[in-house]
């Protein structure tokens, strides 16, 4: 009796649980729906963001050049005949383009439409004719079919960013711009070469001759005195901690402080920068120098994190048999500890080195946001680095530029996956299991 | 003489103690077979006699440097006509930068004031014959210390203990050097915010409606005065990282929870460093992507579903903002998820939960408090953030809640008052800074609560 | 061989036990609670009311002992009760834990080593250390055993160090095995041939007194012998402190036997008299394995 009911209490139960199981895993199925819908929309962000970006930005690697028949007109260039240097270099090449273009266009009449015509090659034109002729006087007096850098309406056009069906006021380039690229093209006049220029020259206004070399260069200058300074002060910084400092309240004012410091929003130290270095101690703006130890005192809490934790993974036998053979504690950190523990601290300086490199907003404090055309040199030069020449070429009017940012981004994007994937081999490379 | 010259000197008369003082310290013990009678290394003897030539002549060179420019201004000043001697405090400064004009260059003598010219000569002089000095004051000090140094080696001097003293030391000053930034940070932010207080009222600036920073050059210029109430920006940076976290918390910890319990090993090391990508974009980076293609995506889409969308929208700044920070939140939930002990789960499953019950009601609780302070960290990382907000944000102070709208944030002014030519002396400057302390100070507190609570969570299951 | 070696053993036990009885008792008499004779005729290291304490735990209580010259003696006791706090007193390795406090005196040949002057460098140079668990250096063969010498500045020449490499390798019975290979890492070879590479290293040094803590724990049964084997020869020329966990083996290669309890040296005696005589009741327990 009793035990009939006891079996059917648990039979009655058991289909309770039976009854149960179709709604449970329907919510299992959904909860893991929910993660696999959350993977995804964060792959789709990861696929957007880099598509977006390199299909705005493949093509400034390219660049349209336009052949017009230059005519060396002596009597432009060097109306005396003396060929001095001094007379060549300030000659008026504008002039020659110019006359060159009307050559090639003889239907073209009024004001506008020159000036149209004349649009169609960039300004820097002038100085590519200049170099030649000053290298080579002989050309004074030729003919030459000559491959001129077009306007950067120009190469939107001929690469497809404008669309010539539009009405032609919605658009930059006129029908009969349009007309006399046919015409040129036609006659195989018409050319997208490697946008060499883009990786050599400086800024710019005009987006078609600007570069990121300037930029480039800004970045290393200050990536240099980074490295300079934050490497082997981290390194030092965490050996003290690790291996060094008695456990007591300074200690653990200091890693208190280095892991808080870590999360300091980046624009306060640019505020540091400012009323600090450039303010108080009267160093140059829109320096790397300034730029270098701003983004040192950024970037070293991460390399001391780094460090200390690649010292904690050096096992303490090994410190025990160097303590026992009697070596002093610094001669068993140097001989011993710090070799294990570099590489997993060069790791560690890399990826810092990378988030530096990625850094604009305590630059831009600083004012290495100055348009700079030329590419510096020294420590001490007004400079830019390539994250601020982003966010400047971002801000331009300019819709050739949205190319070249998307442009900047990729060279930007391809020295942090070069630097991540230096430190993701080191690391296997040198990982060590115990 | 130039100090990269007098430097490297001192580093070459370093090198040639240490030689000097090893090879003493050989001889004294009769050679290198009597080593083990000396206390310590050969070498240790050598570092020491060059810590001693070099740091000391280091140390005056650089005291030098520091100093030696107003010691020089004061004798220059007191040498200067007497009209130049009782100067008011900003003609004073005048001139003053006349001098460093006339001295660097920058003016060309003919075009200033003969008192000015004389004073600048006066000062090229002596800061020549100072560098002069500064120099031979560093060699007589490395010379003399670094022989009397070399006096002391004897074979039972603690040689080594020295040196390492001294590394010892070297090395405490660099871990130092984390802290002097904290306080570097401070107090320069608070100096000038204090400035900042004396224009404007600390109760004007935390609760005032109005913010228009912009300060006419004359008194007459309408809306001269300039307003600095700042909570237009405090309910803007709130308004953008609310949506960043409303983006990011859900994705990261679903993705976290998927990944920590459901994914196959494969699919786990495949996807995690590919979500961990966006971590490691620039966020000038993700600043273009959200101006470039996110606002005006939203502006088209706003039109067709008939709202208004502003096309630098807190939304487009705030979706940003989120994708940046969904690796973030993902890695600290998938360390605190991994950090619960599998006997917790066991328990569940040996009572038949489903996994999905496992994770609702044993996991994710026993995960919370780590989670929780994960969350308050990308908090202080989305309220701190700047490029994303400075291209995709605006600059409107709109007091509003509406993420269709415009809306500014804190860093986004930081980052305007400053750009360009700053005035130390102009509120508008000074704000900037004020900005900077409540920013550094609601970050630390978000941190330091952030930090202690995974820590105690940590703790727990250690 | 065995024979030769309890014979000795039983020798060495009986002049002490003589010394026991006669009451002539070498050295001063130290006033301790310890069942035995703690001191000996001419002692390399003598500890006196040494206390160690970690934070608030009390680890090892008012232990006073003698360690010989030229023999061996082993600490036994069971898990915790402070062997090796005790045995890391005796070249202060414990100055590397934090928390570590030590109280009393130890002396190494009359001088205090926990003397403010004691330089521990020195020290340790002249108490020679082997781990439980065999730790070379990841790096050569030859650099492990030339460490030692380098930074103590032993060698003159490059030769003085190959002399000493060899030796030190010879001494700890792995020459023929390893001198073909020099330049491997250390790590390389097998586990008791790393704890011999660390005994080769610890002798490199030329130490008074090598201290051992569960040397063979990690070996088979052939390395552990081999082991034994060269403690037994290494006594020559050295006094040696082992802690071990195996009753056999502190019979097989110690002349005196502590034995911990808790923190207390309970007793000391000749190894022989200790397995086989006890005195004191909670000796007898764990020789005869009731608990422990
Ligand atoms: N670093 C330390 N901090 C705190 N307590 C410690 C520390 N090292 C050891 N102890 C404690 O001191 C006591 C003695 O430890 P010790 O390691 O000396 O024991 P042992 O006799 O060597 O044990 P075993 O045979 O297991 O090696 C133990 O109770 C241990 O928990
Ligand atoms: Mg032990």
């Amino acid at each position: 009796m009793t035990n009939l009911v006891g079996s059917t209490a648990k039979s009655s139960s058991q289909a309770k649980v039976a009854a149960s199981l179709r709604r449970r895993y329907a919510a299992e199925l959904r909860f893991r729906a929910y993660g696999i819908v959350a993977i995804a929309i964060g792959l789709a962000f990861v696929v957007f963001l880099f598509s977006s970006i390199i299909s705005k930005g493949y093509t400034s690697f390219q660049q349209t050049y336009l052949a017009v028949d230059i005519d060396y007109a002596a009597d432009t260039i060097d109306p005396e005949g003396t060929r001095l240097p001094d007379t060549l270099s300030a000659a008026d090449y504008q002039a020659v383009i110019k006359a060159s273009l009307r050559a090639q266009f003889p239907n073209v009449e009024g004001r506008a439409s020159l000036r149209h015509l004349y649009g169609l090659v960039s300004n820097a034109a002038e100085t590519t004719l200049r170099d030649q002729v000053v290298s080579d006087p002989k050309l004074i007096g030729s003919h030459q079919r000559i491959w001129l850098l077009a306007d950067d309406h120009v190469d939107s056009f001929i690469k497809g960013q404008i669309d010539r069906k539009l009405p032609e006021s919605d658009r930059p380039i006129s029908d009969e711009e349009i007309a006399w690229l046919d015409a040129l093209k036609a006659k195989h006049g018409v050319e997208t070469k490697f946008n060499l220029a883009f990786f050599t020259s400086g800024d710019s206004r005009e987006p078609e001759q600007a570069g990121v070399a300037g930029a480039l260069a800004g970045s290393a200058l200050t990536l240099i005195v980074t490295l300079i300074l934050s490497f082997p002060i981290g390194v030092a910084a965490a050996i003290y901690l690790e291996e060094f400092a008695p456990r007591n309240f300074w200690t653990d004012v200091i890693e208190v402080n280095i892991n808080n410091l870590a999360a300091v929003p980046s624009i306060v130290f640019g505020l540091l920068g400012l009323a600090m270095f450039i303010q108080f101690f009267g160093l140059p703006r829109s320096a790397p120098l300034v730029g270098g130890l701003v983004l040192s005192l950024m970037t070293l809490p991460t390399i001391i994190i780094a460090g200390r934790a690649s010292l904690k993974a050096v096992p303490p036998s090994i410190r025990e048999a160097a303590l026992g053979m009697g070596a002093s504690r610094m001669q068993t950190v140097a001989h011993h500890v710090l070799p294990l523990a570099l590489p997993g601290m060069l790791t560690g300086t890399i990826i810092g080195m990378a988030r530096a490199l990625g850094e604009s907003a305590p630059l831009l404090m600083i004012g290495m946001v100055a348009f700079i055309v030329d590419v510096p040199h020294g420590l001490s030069d007004p400079a830019t680095a390539l994250p601020v020449q982003i966010y400047l070429w971002a801000r331009s009017p300019e819709r050739a530029f949205v190319e070249r940012t998307s442009g900047a981004i990729m060279v930007l994007l391809g020295f942090l996956l070069l630097m991540n994937a230096v430190a993701v081999v080191l690391r296997n490379r040198f990982e060590r299991r115990w | 003489m130039q100090s990269s010259t007098v430097v490297v000197v001192i580093v070459l008369l370093a090198s040639f103690a240490y030689q000097w003082a090893r090879r003493r310290s050989i001889n004294l013990v009769g050679g290198t077979r009597g080593v083990r009678n000396l206390h310590s290394l050969p070498a240790y003897y050598g570092m020491y006699v060059a810590l001693w030539c070099a740091l000391p002549a280091l140390a005056l060179l650089g005291l030098w440097h520091l100093f030696g420019d107003r010691v020089i201004l004061q004798m220059v000043l007191a040498q200067m006509p007497t009209e130049f001697q009782h100067l008011q405090a900003g003609e004073a400064g005048l001139v003053l930068n006349d001098i460093r004009n006339v001295v660097s260059g920058a003016v060309p003598a003919e075009m200033a004031r003969p008192a000015v010219v004389a004073a600048a000569q006066h000062w090229r002089q002596l800061s020549h014959q100072g560098d002069l000095v500064g120099a031979v004051l560093a060699f007589s000090s490395a010379i003399v210390v670094g022989f009397l140094a070399l006096r002391s080696v004897k074979p039972e001097m603690r040689a080594r203990n020295q040196v390492e003293k001294i590394a010892e030391w070297a090395l405490l000053a660099c871990s130092g050097v984390a802290v002097l930034t904290t306080i570097g940070i401070i107090v320069s932010v608070l100096y000038e915010a204090m400035h900042f207080f004396h224009f404007v009222s600390p109760i004007e600036f935390l609760f005032g409606t109005t913010w228009s920073p912009q300060i006419a050059m004359r008194a007459d210029q309408v809306g001269s005065s300039g307003a600095f109430g700042a909570v237009p920006l405090f309910t803007g940076t709130l308004l953008i990282a609310g949506i960043a976290l409303l983006v990011s918390v859900p994705v990261g910890l679903f993705s976290a929870i998927y990944l920590a319990e459901y994914a196959a090993r494969g699919v786990r090391t495949v996807v995690k460093p590919l979500l961990e990508i966006l971590a490691g974009i620039p966020t000038v980076v993700y600043g273009f992507f959200a101006a470039m293609t996110v606002g005006p995506l939203l502006r088209i889409l706003g039109e067709r579903l008939g709202l208004v969308v502003a096309s630098e929208s807190a939304l487009s700044a705030g979706l940003v903002m989120g994708i940046m920070i969904i690796p973030f939140v993902s890695s600290l939930a998938d360390d605190m998820i991994t950090a619960v002990p599998q006997s917790l789960r066991d328990g569940a499953y040996a009572l038949g939960a489903t996994r999905s019950e496992t994770i609702r009601n044993v996991v994710l609780p026993a995960a919370l408090p780590g989670i929780v302070g994960g969350v308050l960290l990308a908090a202080s990382r989305a309220i701190g953030e700047t490029m994303i907000v400075v291209m995709a944000a605006g600059l409107a102070a709109n007091l509003t809640a509406n993420p269709f709208e415009a809306v500014t944030t804190v860093t986004v002014q930081i980052a305007t008052l400053l750009v360009g030519d700053s005035e130390f002396d102009s509120p508008k400057t000074l704000a900037a800074f004020a900005l900077g302390l409540v920013l550094f100070f609601v970050t630390l507190a978000l941190n330091i609560v952030a930090l202690k609570v995974v820590r105690k969570y940590r703790e727990q299951y250690d | 061989m065995t024979i030769e070696k309890h014979q000795h053993v039983t020798e060495v036990s009986r002049s002490v036990v003589f010394n026991e009885s006669d009451h002539s008792s070498p050295g001063e008499q130290v006033d301790t609670k310890t069942v035995g004779q703690v001191t000996v005729d001419s002692p390399v290291i003598s500890a006196r009311h040494v206390n160690v304490h970690y934070g608030e735990k009390h680890a090892i209580k008012d232990v006073s002992i003698d360690v010989a010259k030229n023999a061996v003696i082993a600490f036994i006791g069971p898990s915790g009760c402070g062997k090796s706090t005790f045995l890391r007193c005796l070249n202060r390795m414990n100055d590397t834990i934090p928390n570590a406090k030590v109280t009393g005196s130890i002396t190494l040949d009359g001088s205090d080593i926990y003397d403010r002057s004691q330089d521990i460098v020195q020290l340790r140079a002249r108490v020679g250390m082997v781990f439980q668990k065999p730790n070379p250096f990841p790096k050569s063969i030859y650099e492990n055993v030339a460490y030692g010498p380098r930074i103590h500045g032993l060698a003159g020449t490059r030769a003085d160090l190959d002399d000493m490499v060899q030796s030190s390798l010879r001494k700890a019975g792995l020459w023929e095995e390893v001198k073909d290979r020099l330049d491997n890492p250390g790590t390389g070879l097998s586990g008791g041939q790393q704890q011999r590479l660390c005994i080769a290293r610890a002798i490199a040094v030329d130490p008074e007194v090598i201290l051992m803590d569960e040397p063979c724990s990690a070996l088979d049964p052939i390395a552990t012998a081999k082991v034994e084997d060269l403690i037994d020869e290494l006594r020559e020329n050295y006094a040696i402190v082992i802690v071990t966990h195996s009753m056999q083996q502190a019979a097989r290669v110690s002349q005196r036997t502590a034995y911990f309890h808790l923190g207390d040296l309970i007793e000391v005696g000749p190894t022989e008299q200790i397995f086989t005589n006890p005195v004191h009741k909670l000796t007898e327990d764990y020789i005869t394995g009731r608990f422990g």
